[in-house]
C-alpha cells in the first residue's frame, strides 16, 4: 500500500515537472487567459447592468465567476489534453501494450499523472490570471477558512471528474483507433455544460436543472458556487458529495472500459 | 522442468479488409502455427526469421499481452495470459521497436519509476545501477531526456530497464535493429556477460544472423509462422549450406581470383564477389588473397536469414 502511494506520488511529481519545462507555452497561456478574462468581465458587467441579480448573481459574483472560469480551463482541461491525451496517442501507436504489460494499474497511473499536471496548471494558468483579475477588478473571496478548504476539495474533485470523462473519451481509441471526433464532441459538451461559456445559473428552465446534475457541472459551476458562498451551511458538503459521486461513478466506468479494452488487446490482438 | 514450455501453440488474427467500395472481407491471418519448443534455465536462444514470420507474436504470447488461439504455454511455471502481473515481476522484455522508457523524462527518472513499479529493494537497485552504468556506459546519458537519445543509447537504456528487477527470463525482440556496428557489438558483449554471470535465460529475436553467430549456441528458425529449424548454428549452416560473400576491390581490374575453398561468382571491373561456406573462417581466405593480389579494400557479407531459409527449402525436400 505504502509502496503504491509512493509510486503514484512519484508519477505525479514527474508529470508536474514535465509540464513545467514548457515555460514559453505557460507564459503565453497566462497572457491569453488574462486577456479573455478581461473581455468576459466587460461582457458580464454589461449583462448584469441590464439584469441585476440574474441567476442569483450580482455583478461582483459574475466578474469573479469569469476569473474562476479562466483559472479552471486548463486545470480541469476542459478541451481535453493532459495525461488522457498521452493514453490516446499510445493506443494509436500501439505503445499501450507496454502500459498493459506493467504490473501496475493503468487507471491509477494516468490519474496520478493527470493530478500532477493539474496542480501545475492550477499554480500557473490558474493562479496568475486570477492575480491579474484581482488587480483590475473588485472580486469576491471565500468568506471563511471552511469555504476555502471546501473550495480546494472542489477543485480536486473537478479534476477527477474531468479526468474520468476524458479517460472514457481517450479509451474510445481502443475501438475507433482515432478519437479525434469523439474528442471534439466531448470538448463542445464540456465547454457548454461546465458553465464556461454561460454560467449554468443562467440556463433557462429544465435545461438549467439538467445541466446542474450532469458531470460537467463539477468542472466550474460547483467550485465557483462554493467560492462565492452560494451553498450555505451543509449545502457545500452536498455539492462536494455530488462531485464525489460522479468521480466514483466515472472511475468505476473507466475501470470497466479499460477491462474490456485489455480483453480486446489480449484476445483480438489490438 | 523447462523455464519456457510451448506446446502446440497457434495464434491467428481476424483482419477486416476493405473490398471495393463498401464491401468488407474477413480474413484470418495465421501468425504462428503449432509451435513446440522448450527453453532451459540459463540458455541463450536465438529466435530468427524474416519480417512477418511470427517472432513478435510469439514474444507477446510469452509475456501474456496476447493469448494463444490454441495450445499450451508456461513461463516459470505460470500461464502468462492469466498471471500476467505476477509473471511481469519475474521477466524482462525489450521491444526493439518501442521503448519502455518515458520520452519526456531523463533516463535516470525512468529507472527510478521502474524501481518503484517493481519494488526493487534499495540495495539491489543500487548494485544493479552501478553494474549497468558501467557495463552499458550509461553515466553520461543518465540525465538526458529519453527523446534526445540516439537509437543505440536508448537501446542501452531499455536493456538496463528490462534487467533492473533481476528477471529470471528476458525476451529481447530485435534489440539490434537499426544499430550501428559498434553499438551492436558492445550490446552483444553485454548480453553474453549477463547470460553468463547472472544466469539469466535469454530469448532473442532478430533477423540478423550475426547476432546469433556471436551469442547463441542454439537457434530456432521461424518462417511463415512455423518453426522450421531448432538446433545449433553449425547445424543450420550445414542444413542450408548458406554461404558468406567476400567482396574484394582490387587496385586494377584483373582475371577472376582463384583461391581455395571460394568461388568467384561475379566480376565487375576491379570489384569481385567470392562466396565461401558460412561455417568456415574468412581469415585464411583473406590472408591468401591479400598475399597474391593488389587489394584496395575488402568486406564480408553475411548470408541473410532469407537466403538461409531459401537454401533450406531447396536443399531439403520437405514432405507433403
Ligand atoms: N495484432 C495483429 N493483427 C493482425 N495481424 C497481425 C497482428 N500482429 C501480427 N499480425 C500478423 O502476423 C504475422 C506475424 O507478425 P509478427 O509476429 O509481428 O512478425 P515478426 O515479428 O516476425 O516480424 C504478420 O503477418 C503480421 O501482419
Ligand atoms: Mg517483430
Amino acid at each position: 500500500m505504502r509502496a503504491t502511494v509512493s509510486l503514484w506520488f512519484a508519477v505525479a511529481k514527474r508529470s508536474f515537472r514535465r509540464y513545467s519545462t514548457y515555460r514559453a507555452a505557460t507564459l503565453a497561456g497566462i497572457f491569453t487567459n488574462s486577456v479573455f478574462g478581461i473581455i468576459i468581465c466587460f461582457v458580464y458587467i454589461a449583462v448584469w447592468s441590464e439584469n441585476p441579480g440574474a441567476g442569483g448573481y450580482d455583478a461582483k459574483d459574475a466578474v469573479t465567476y469569469a476569473w474562476l472560469g479562466q483559472a479552471m480551463i486548463m486545470t480541469v482541461a476542459v478541451w481535453n489534453g493532459g495525461a488522457t491525451d498521452d493514453l490516446a496517442a499510445r493506443i494509436k501507436t500501439g505503445d499501450v501494450a507496454i502500459d498493459l504489460y506493467r504490473p501496475v494499474s493503468l487507471l491509477g497511473w494516468y490519474l496520478a499523472s493527470d493530478l500532477g499536471r493539474a496542480l501545475y496548471h492550477l499554480l500557473t494558468r490558474g493562479l496568475a490570471p486570477t492575480l491579474v483579475g484581482a488587480a483590475l477588478f473588485d472580486l469576491r473571496y471565500p468568506a471563511d477558512l471552511l469555504l476555502s478548504v471546501q473550495f480546494a476539495i472542489a477543485v480536486v474533485l473537478a479534476v477527477t471528474v474531468s479526468f474520468g470523462v476524458r479517460m472514457l473519451v481517450s479509451a474510445s481509441a481502443f475501438w475507433l483507433l482515432d478519437d479525434t471526433g469523439v474528442k471534439h464532441l466531448a470538448a463542445i459538451f464540456a465547454m457548454f455544460f461546465s458553465g464556461l461559456t454561460v454560467p449554468l445559473v443562467l440556463f433557462p428552465g429544465w435545461t438549467g436543472d439538467l445541466a446542474t446534475v450532469l458531470p460537467w457541472a463539477s468542472y466550474l459551476q460547483v467550485p465557483a458556487d462554493i467560492w462565492l458562498g452560494k451553498h450555505p451551511g451543509t449545502d457545500a458538503w452536498a455539492a462536494l458529495a455530488f462531485q464525489a459521486a460522479w468521480t466514483i461513478a466515472l472511475l468505476w466506468l473507466c475501470h470497466l472500459v479499460l477491462g474490456l479494452a485489455n480483453r480486446k488487446v489480449v484476445v483480438q490482438g489490438g | 522442468m523447462s523455464v519456457i514450455e510451448v506446446q502446440g501453440v497457434s495464434r491467428s488474427f481476424v483482419v477486416r479488409r476493405k473490398v471495393g467500395w463498401l464491401g468488407r472481407e474477413r480474413e484470418t491471418v495465421h501468425a504462428v502455427r503449432d509451435l513446440h519448443f522448450g527453453v532451459e534455465r540459463g540458455e541463450m536462444v536465438g529466435y530468427i526469421g524474416p519480417n512477418g514470420a511470427g517472432k513478435s507474436t510469439t514474444i507477446k504470447m510469452l509475456t501474456g499481452i496476447l493469448v494463444p488461439t490454441s495450445g499450451r504455454l508456461t513461463v516459470a511455471g505460470m500461464v502468462p495470459s492469466t498471471q500476467r502481473t505476477a509473471l511481469a515481476r519475474r521477466i524482462g522484455v525489450v521491444f526493439g521497436q518501442r521503448t519502455t522508457l518515458w520520452w519526456d523524462l531523463p533516463l535516470r527518472d525512468s529507472f527510478d519509476l521502474l524501481r518503484r513499479i517493481y519494488r526493487i529493494p534499495d540495495a539491489r537497485y543500487r548494485a544493479n545501477m552501478a553494474t549497468f552504468t558501467e557495463l552499458l556506459d550509461l553515466a553520461e546519458i543518465l540525465d538526458t531526456p529519453v527523446r534526445q537519445l540516439s537509437l543505440g543509447q536508448r537501446m542501452r537504456g531499455d536493456i538496463a530497464a528490462a534487467l533492473l528487477h533481476d528477471p529470471e527470463v528476458v525476451y529481447l525482440d530485435e534489440p539490434t535493429i537499426g544499430l550501428d556496428v559498434i553499438s551492436k557489438s558492445s550490446l552483444r558483449d553485454f548480453l553474453r556477460e549477463t547470460n553468463r554471470e547472472r544466469g539469466v535465460t535469454i530469448l532473442l529475436t532478430t533477423h540478423d544472423l550475426v547476432d546469433i553467430e556471436q551469442l547463441c549456441s542454439r537457434v530456432m528458425v521461424i518462417d511463415k509462422g512455423s518453426l522450421v529449424f531448432d538446433g545449433s548454428l553449425d547445424g543450420l549452416h550445414a542444413l542450408g549450406d548458406a554461404r558468406r560473400t567476400l567482396v574484394v576491390d582490387l587496385v586494377e581490374p584483373g582475371e577472376p581470383i582463384r583461391s581455395l575453398g571460394a568461388d568467384t561468382v561475379k566480376v565487375e571491373g576491379p570489384r569481385q564477389w567470392l562466396t565461401f561456406a558460412a561455417d568456415t573462417s574468412a581469415a585464411p581466405l583473406v590472408a591468401d588473397i591479400a598475399r597474391r593480389y593488389q587489394v584496395a579494400d575488402l568486406s564480408i557479407l553475411e548470408p541473410s536469414i532469407e537466403d538461409v531459409i531459401k537454401q533450406m527449402y531447396t536443399r531439403t525436400p520437405r514432405e507433403g
